[in-house]
């Protein structure tokens, strides 16, 4: 594989401390060495790259910005570099780490009790046990609070009954986060495979995200113990708040797609030759490459930004939104540009553009659509929702 | 157990370096540093032996011309308990390296000193046998697989065609060649763990130095390739220019 160096066209590696930038090259030579020569064909299989899972663990790479319990205690910087490098090799991986570290494993943090955290949060820090978050509903996607699926208490155990869509994780999941309305407060449970009721099965068919598992949860009668319900889950808020640490991950991913692929187009530019020249020198495809180079140098630096006022408990959602919608639609229209760079070339599999475009799709509308996220920002700017 | 690994800072094995202005060293400017890729397989090893143990310390040293940190800092954080960086010495003059490496070697009082077969930069491969002459221990080269029984270190090293089994009673100096194992990633969590970690810093006592770079110089640029021909009609010509001019078949 030919060696990544990334991108620092404003010495932002100053920005950096010595632990960030170590996090960062660790991540990096484990993408270029170990998952890259994968993708190829799990991408055409539509499989996972399983046996990296592993490591994946064994680095710590899952809930690293969490603490105790076995997570690695990393500061919000550090832990976007590592989504950052992740996603340079490909969103499906980065989703992978996401939902388990911000979807599953900081629900668990934030509103589980002492019994769950010891439970489940070493296990799934080491990538023993992998997890779900359910909160999608065939007929509830950007607007969640709407959702169907309902519990019901009996006696010490909790009946569920509804289905998911669209759940990263879904089938392979040991634990799933299912949100469920009681009465009419969103709480959440953690239902776990093998339990009565429960079910899980794939999507067919994806043209994006294909290395991950995106299922569908079935709830039929689903008996969930009383140990297993959430105890801090407080409306819709609570969901919300584990979309928001996930999305702040996003953000960052979504600068590795957009590396990897201006890095792409830089060099296959570089070395095409087309007419009197290598097309890297015309002006058009000059152009092309300045407003890659551009668009990334900004989202990192949104992101840094973010990353710090997050770490002093700052960020608010609002800048998380901002960020997530700036640089997956960025990131988007690079892929979209390199792909054009690439020529004929670049609907190939060998090449990576085309696969983090049709990622990109996926990051454009998962986890708060970039309309949503406009509606998020235009509410806060305004005083005034347009959602409804 | 106190297992020792030497490790040298290198210029990462992707960079192109070029000569410097002065003609005799070679520009800085731009070079990523890395750990020498074979003290990775004595890092990892050592780090295996202490978990198998389930005790032991594993002790990074490096000597460093820059007092240059950063490659200690990884090999801690990829798990070795402490670092002593040697400050001074050459990044070329392997005899004073293995003078200096020795000097602090001394006072560690290992059990075993692993290196790697090589450094990438100056691939003169003498720094392992120079240090076990001065200490007086015996040593196994370009080791690809190392077992402890008591005090016995049980090498296997490649030789031409064959396999050479070599029994060293410890202490004793191995260095490391690829296969002997795969090196880790550090961990996040090593990461962090890394910077409280002790590292110390020693200023090199003076050693006259025995080598004296005159001159460097890039090497002289390929000549151009030649195309003999097309298709299937061009292979006799190739076939008889291989074996005439260039005598490779
Ligand atoms: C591969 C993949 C993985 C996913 N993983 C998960 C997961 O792990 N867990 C999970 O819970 N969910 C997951 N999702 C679901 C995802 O979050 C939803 O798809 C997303 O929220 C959008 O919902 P929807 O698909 O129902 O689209 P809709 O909500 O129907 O949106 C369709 C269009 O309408 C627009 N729209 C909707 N409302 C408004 C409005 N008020 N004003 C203007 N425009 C509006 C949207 O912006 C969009 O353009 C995943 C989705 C995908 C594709």
């Amino acid at each position: 594989m030919r060696e990544f160096k990334g991108l620092d066209f404003y010495e932002m590696d100053g920005l950096f401390s010595e632990e960030e930038v170590m996090v960062r090259d660790t991540v990096r030579s484990f993408v270029t060495e170990k998952l890259l020569p994968l993708l190829p064909e799990c991408w055409e299989k539509g499989t996972f790259p399983k046996t990296l899972i592993r490591d994946i663990g064994e680095m710590g790479l899952m809930g690293a910005n969490l603490t105790g319990y076995g997570c690695a205690g990393m500061n919000n910087v550090a832990y976007g570099l590592a989504m950052q490098e992740l996603e340079r090799g490909d969103s499906g991986v980065r989703s992978f780490c996401s939902v388990q570290g911000a979807l599953v494993m900081y629900p668990i943090h934030t509103f589980g009790n002492e019994e769950q955290k010891q439970r489940y949060l070493p296990r799934l820090a080491e990538a023993e046990i992998i997890g779900c978050f359910g909160l999608t509903e065939p007929d509830f996607g950007s607007n969640p609070g709407g959702m169907k699926t309902r519990a019901v208490r009996k006696g010490n155990r909790w009946i569920l009954n509804g289905t998911k869509m669209w759940i990263t994780n879904g089938s392979s999941a040991d634990v799933a986060v299912v949100w469920a309305k009681v009465d009419d407060v969103v709480h959440g449970f953690l239902v776990e495979r093998g339990m009565k009721g429960f079910r899980a099965q794939e999507v067919r068919g994806k043209l994006s995200l294909r290395v991950s598992d995106t299922s569908e949860l079935i709830l039929e009668d689903c008996e969930v113990p009383e140990e297993n319900h959430l105890p801090g889950t407080d409306g819709i808020k609570s969901a919300f708040m584990c979309l928001n640490a996930a999305r702040y991950g996003i953000a960052w991913g979504a600068i590795g797609a957009a590396m990897a692929c201006y890095d792409e187009a830089l060099s296959y530019a570089r070395n095409r030759v087309q007419f009197t020249k290598p097309i890297a020198g015309y002006q058009l495809v000059q152009a092309k490459l300045v407003q890659m180079l551009t668009e990334i140098t900004k989202a990192q630096l949104l992101c840094l930004q973010l990353g710090r006022l997050k770490d002093q408990g700052k960020a608010s959602h609002v800048q998380v939104s901002m960020a997530k919608r700036n640089n997956v639609w960025e990131a988007l229209k690079i892929a979209r540009m390199a792909r054009d760079i690439l020529g004929g070339n670049g609907i190939i599999n060998e090449y990576q553009s085309m696969r983090h475009m049709c990622n990109l799709e996926t990051v454009y509308t998962y986890e708060g659509t970039h309309d949503i996220h406009t509606l998020i920002i235009g509410e806060h700017i305004t005083g005034l929702p347009a959602y409804y | 157990m106190i297992l020792a690994v030497c490790i040298k800072r290198v210029p990462d094995t992707n960079a192109r370096p070029q000569v410097a202005p002065d003609g005799k060293s070679i520009n800085p400017q731009g070079i990523e540093w890395v750990i020498n890729p074979y003290d990775e397989f004595a890092i990892e090893e050592a780090l295996r032996l202490k978990e198998k143990a389930g005790t032991g310390e594993v002790v990074g040293v490096s000597v460093d011309p820059d007092g240059n940190e950063s490659i200690l800092r990884k090999a801690l954080a990829m798990g070795v308990d402490r670092g002593i960086l040697v400050k001074g010495g050459s990044m070329f003059d392997g005899a004073v390296t293995a003078e200096l490496l020795a000097g602090v070697l001394k006072n560690v009082k290992a059990d075993l000193i692993l290196f790697g077969k090589q450094a990438v930069d100056s691939d003169s491969y003498q720094v392992p046998s120079l240090v076990a002459h001065h200490l007086g221990l015996p040593r196994a080269n370009v080791v690809t697989k190392l077992e402890i029984q008591g005090t016995k270190a049980v090498c296997r090293r490649q030789i031409e065609g064959n396999e050479e089994l070599l029994e060293l009673s410890t202490p004793c100096i191995v260095s490391c060649q690829k296969g002997l194992n795969e090196p880790r990633y550090p961990s996040l969590k090593g990461i962090m763990a890394a910077k409280k970690k002790p590292l110390e810093v020693l200023e090199a006592p003076p050693i006259e130095a025995r080598i004296e770079i005159l001159k460097m110089e890039p090497p002289p640029p390929r000549p151009p390739g030649r195309i003999v021909g097309k298709g299937r009609e061009a292979v006799p010509e190739l076939v008889r220019l291989l074996r005439e001019e260039a005598k490779v078949i």
